[in-house]
């Protein structure tokens, strides 16, 4: 009954099949959309960059989409969530590149996603600009790799040159367990020498410790220190502030770029009162100069994100925007999407304003970010303030 | 030098107190039931998250306070009442097993419920620091100590006063001769529950000025109470408390003078060690008591 049944229908079925397939052919003729890839830890523990990189992309996806496109082009994200597993984003971009057979990839919110795909873009020569933050993904530099953020050595940077300014060069590091707070560590042990920066106190805490007093009473003990800087992400950052005043101690705290939110003055409340720490522009769009280059593109954005998704904008989306915004530009130089010429074109980009920083590419430098991309804030009266 | 120590000692003793709190939950559940109930934890976390919605809702502390420790106290009980009741004549393996999937479940609901934040609670008096012997203490952390001190006189007195706490001890030492006395040891389990969650929740409220709350912040606590009731003695009280504020100490100052990277390690030793000691383990001892 059945076979004879699906045969009566199967003619049908193939007129059907070959109608639908001239159907979506046909307008593909006349114009082939821009495949534009992307896999982002949008949920599982990294979602907190996956989450508003992927709104960032679909947002600006759309905009660029209803404003006509790329070069007459419309934009097809191909959007794949790697929960923050290396191994998903090797399984993803295989597939961005085999089956999708995107022009670019734009994603990767973490540093062992990226890497697990850069083989993968390396062998198949496809444009890859990560969202991630290590130095790793652009150091070597990779034909077919760059990044948008800043790295954590950029941060040690910043807050060593705000040491020198203030003659303070005796340093205690006291950092998390975490991945973002060893390397970060481990970035600035290594800069600081060429900072004439010496490092005499190294503590350390847990991901979930909850007091971090003993820790700091050792720095206070220790002789000679000047200043302190915390290497952590999370809630241990926002502890060991309130500890350190609790503690009495006056010298100088820095924080990370790691916890530049409001929330970490929501939670350290009266505690941060004069800790210093590097952020990017986008964090404090409203009070940057009028001068500041980065201001209407931070501004713009800031209003976007917030009036579309109802919530703060954080610099992690930001990343996703100049990628995205790397990668038309560059496609729209290169007049189409051939590769090897987008390839070279992101390489070429000359001073492009993002939300991460000024951007100047070159064959050496792959991110092309310098130290004018972060700010050095303190808080004052629980509120940021811009250091000079 | 000695300024360290007092430090130490404080910090030790403020996160003790905190353990022996949570330890002390671990226990009394466990007498009723013998079971031990890893969604102890939770109770701390919903204690402390209740507390921070509830002010955020504009109610003064000590309502805030009162009403955190009821809404844990009412989620021990629909546990007891919608999960490990039901089980109860499961193995106690299988009781433990359903514990620990009630404080996945807990945990889900809290990121639902509240969201994945990390909040802060004003404290009780103020945040300026008071000068102790060359140490700095917090206010809070005096409240800590000092509440724990009036809760563990208030349960003792429940337990040696009052009928309902000796029937519960009495369930402790022989179910079924408490059962042939008239006790209902159904609701002495019931009444375990509720009582467990609002020492947790208690612990969570005091606590979350310090340390901050979220709705992960009980695992770590969970554990560290489980710790503390193991090093004590599992199901006996002055043994929670002990075990909790010497698991403060070791921490705080193993943190101090050994590695501060090796300070969560220290609790997990703690119960490897305790249980290598008594080579029995508490699960063994459990199941030689039932046969």
């Amino acid at each position: 009954m059945r076979s004879t049944g699906s045969s009566r229908h199967a003619p049908r079925i193939a007129a059907a099949a070959l109608a639908a397939a001239l159907c979506a052919a046909a307008p593909a003729v006349a114009q082939e959309p821009i495949r534009i890839g992307s896999f982002l830890a949008a949920t599982g523990p990294a979602s907190f960059l996956g989450d508003p990189e992927q709104k960032t992309l679909e947002m600006y996806v759309e905009r660029i989409n209803a404003s006509g496109g790329v070069l007459g082009r419309k934009l097809q994200l191909f959007v794949y969530d790697s929960g923050g597993s290396a191994e998903k984003a090797r399984t993803f971009t295989k597939r961005l590149i085999e089956q999708d057979k995107v022009d670019l990839i734009v994603g990767g919110s973490t540093t062992g996603e990226t890497m697990a795909a850069v083989p993968l873009v390396e062998q198949a020569q496809v444009p890859f600009v990560s969202l991630a933050g290590a130095v790793v993904i652009v150091e070597p530099v990779k034909k077919w790799v760059f990044k948008t953020p800043h790295t954590d050595r950029m941060a040690c940077e910043k807050i060593f040159t705000d040491m020198n300014a203030r003659k303070l060069d005796k340093l205690a590091l006291i950092s998390g367990a975490g991945g973002f707070d060893r390397s970060m560590r481990g970035e600035c042990t290594k800069v600081a020498p060429k900072y004439g920066i010496e490092i005499v106190a190294d503590e350390s805490y847990g991901a979930a410790d909850t007091d971090m007093t003993a820790q700091l009473t050792k720095i206070k003990g220790t002789p000679g220190v000047q200043a302190v800087l915390n290497a952590g992400f999370g809630q241990g950052p926002a502890i060991v502030t309130k500890n350190y005043a609790q503690l009495g101690i006056t010298l100088p705290l820095y924080q990370s770029h790691g916890v530049a939110s409001k929330e970490f003055i929501k939670l350290a409340g009266a505690a941060a009162e004069g800790v210093r720490l590097p952020a990017a522009a986008l964090l404090v769009a409203d009070i940057l100069p009028a001068g500041n280059p980065q201001k209407p593109v931070v501004v713009a954005y800031k209003r976007d994100y917030e009036e579309r998704f109802k919530s703060d904008v954080s610099t992690f989306g930001g990343h996703a925007y100049d990628g995205l915004m790397l990668a038309v530009e560059a496609i729209k130089r290169a007049g189409g999407t051939d590769r090897q010429k987008v390839r070279d074109e992101i390489e070429k980009t000359k001073g492009y304003v993002g939300t991460g920083g000024v951007v100047n590419m070159g064959p050496a430098d792959h991110m092309g970010l310098d130290l004018s991309a972060f700010q050095m804030l303190e808080i004052r009266n629980g509120a940021w303030t811009v250091v000079k | 030098m000695s300024g360290q120590w007092v430090q130490f000692l404080a910090s030790g003793l403020t996160a003790g107190s905190i353990y022996a709190l949570v330890a002390l939950g671990f226990s009394i559940i466990f007498n009723a039931s013998r079971v031990i109930n890893f969604a102890q934890g939770e109770f701390v976390m919903i204690g402390g998250m209740s507390a921070v919605s509830l002010v955020a809702a504009g109610a003064p502390m000590p309502l805030a306070i009162a009403g955190a420790v009821a809404v844990a106290a009412v989620v021990g009980l629909l546990l007891e009442r919608l999960a490990v009741g039901r089980a109860r004549s499961a193995d106690v393996v299988t009781l433990i097993i359903i514990t620990i999937g009630a404080s996945i479940f807990l945990r889900g609901l809290a990121q639902l419920v509240w969201d994945k934040r990390i909040h802060a609670l004003a404290p009780l008096s103020g945040d300026t620091p008071i000068e102790f012997f060359g140490a700095t203490i917090l206010p809070q952390s005096l409240w800590v100590i000092g509440v724990t001190i009036v809760i563990v006189a208030a349960l003792s007195w429940f337990f040696r006063r009052t009928l309902p706490g000796k029937a519960m001890l009495a369930t402790a030492c022989n179910r079924t001769a408490a059962q042939l006395v008239g006790i209902e040891v159904r609701t002495v389990l019931f009444a375990s529950f509720g009582l467990a969650a609002a020492l947790g929740a208690a612990a969570g409220v005091l606590i979350a000025p310090i340390t901050f709350t979220s709705y992960e912040a009980g695992i770590m606590l969970g554990l560290k109470g489980f710790a503390a009731a193991i090093l004590g003695g599992i199901g006996s009280f002055p043994g929670a408390i002990a075990g909790g504020l010497l698991l403060g100490l070791l921490e705080s100052l193993g943190a101090g003078y050994v590695s501060s990277a090796y300070k969560d390690v220290i609790a997990f030793l703690i119960i490897l060690a305790v249980l290598f000691v008594r080579p029995d383990g508490i699960l063994g001892a459990v199941r030689s008591e039932r046969v």
